[in-house]
């Protein structure tokens, strides 16, 4: 089995792992989740089977990251005594609409991001996400009429 | 073409930020490498926990890519790029170049070196003194077969150590340079170095 070098990994898959760690847990979680995303990648990554989906392997790790992260913020009692400086401008949508992604639950969080913040297509959203095809469109469906709701925001399908 | 993020107005992302230190301190990395400038043109330099395990003239495009990739395939696919460990093998090396260097002090790692004669070749090679040189003949010998003088031509030409383990000093009897891997510019520019040929004029040869 040859799996390329890990550096390529980081060269090219580092970007999308950081922006989607960016939009499951916010800038100030974003930084921790993504070194521990690569330092597990690293420790499992001479035993994969197969160098076909590297991407998908490395956003399935994130996605776990992720959802640590939400656990334990949610352990914290006692929020940070100053708001952390936000290192990026949100575009088009307010910063609470991305609190709301954020506060989706942790499969249509999931399948959000990838598929509206990574562009992904609903086969590699399920394959990230180790579930079928369908069940990843409705995760997707799920949250976004789940953000119209709360959010009255007209999101693009 | 409009990127995903403007699409669904993401959050613009600054650049991630760089782990090599916690890599670095995780333990898990197998092979470290970096990328150098030097008077011989561009070399990586790749160490395991052994040593210093490559030394790789860059020439041509995606040179990089082909090196860590034949890392990859041949000690361990955790590669990766972190040159503070390089930082022995990098001072070394700087100070041959500027002529402050006779010997090479650091450890190696020979495991990209073929066992039996090419190996008994390269560790003969390594005994060969700063400014002097050999013939392949000689070379031979000292690896114990003296009439395999093309073997060990063969044998020295798969050098995965150039410059620390010093095969540019091993010339034909005859006086001629014989060959060599990154190119006989390099072979002679290392030889000046070593005041054995006289510094090359730029433009010619």
């Amino acid at each position: 089995m040859d799996l390329p070098p890990f550096q390529t990994l980081l060269d090219h898959h580092g970007r999308d792992v950081h922006r989607f760690l960016i939009a499951s847990v916010g800038p100030t979680d974003a930084d921790d989740c993504y070194q521990e995303t690569w330092i597990a990648a690293l420790r499992t990554y001479p035993s994969l089977q197969s160098a076909s989906n590297l991407r998908g392997w490395l956003l399935t790790i994130a996605a776990r990251k992720a959802i640590d992260a939400h656990r334990a913020r949610g352990r914290r009692a006692v929020p940070m005594a100053e708001p952390p400086e936000v290192s990026f401008t949100p575009r088009e949508l307010a910063d609470d609409l991305w609190s709301a992604v954020r506060a989706l639950p942790a499969k249509q969080r999931a399948a959000v991001v990838l598929r509206h913040v990574l562009d992904a297509e609903y086969p590699a959203v399920a394959a990230t996400m180790g579930v079928s095809e369908a069940a990843a469109r409705r995760s997707v469906h799920e949250g976004l009429k789940r953000l119209r709701e709360e959010h009255g925001h007209a999101w693009t399908v | 073409m409009r990127g995903p993020s403007e699409r669904a107005g993401a959050p613009r992302a600054g650049e991630p930020p760089d782990i090599t230190d916690a890599l670095m301190r995780s333990g898990l990395i197998d092979v470290s490498y970096v990328i150098e400038d030097s008077p011989v043109g561009r070399l990586l330099l790749a160490a395991t926990d052994h040593g210093l395990v490559r030394v790789h003239y860059l020439i041509g495009e995606d040179a990089v890519d082909r090196a860590i990739e034949g890392l990859a395939a041949k000690v361990s696919p955790r590669v990766v790029r972190a040159p503070l460990r390089l930082d022995g093998p990098r001072r070394e090396l700087e100070e041959f170049f500027a002529g402050r260097r006779r010997e090479f002090e650091i450890a190696l790692d020979p495991r990209l070196i073929r066992p039996g004669f090419t190996r008994r070749v390269l560790e003969q090679t390594a005994r060969i003194p700063f400014g002097t040189t050999v013939s392949y003949r000689t070379v031979a010998s000292l690896a114990g077969n003296e009439r395999a003088f093309r073997a060990a031509g063969s044998a020295l030409g798969s050098n995965p150590l150039p410059i620390v383990v010093p095969c540019h000093r091993v010339l034909h009897s005859g006086g001629g340079l014989g060959g060599y891997t990154g190119g006989l510019d390099i072979k002679r520019r290392l030889l000046a170095i070593e005041g054995v040929l006289p510094e090359p004029v730029p433009g010619i040869g």
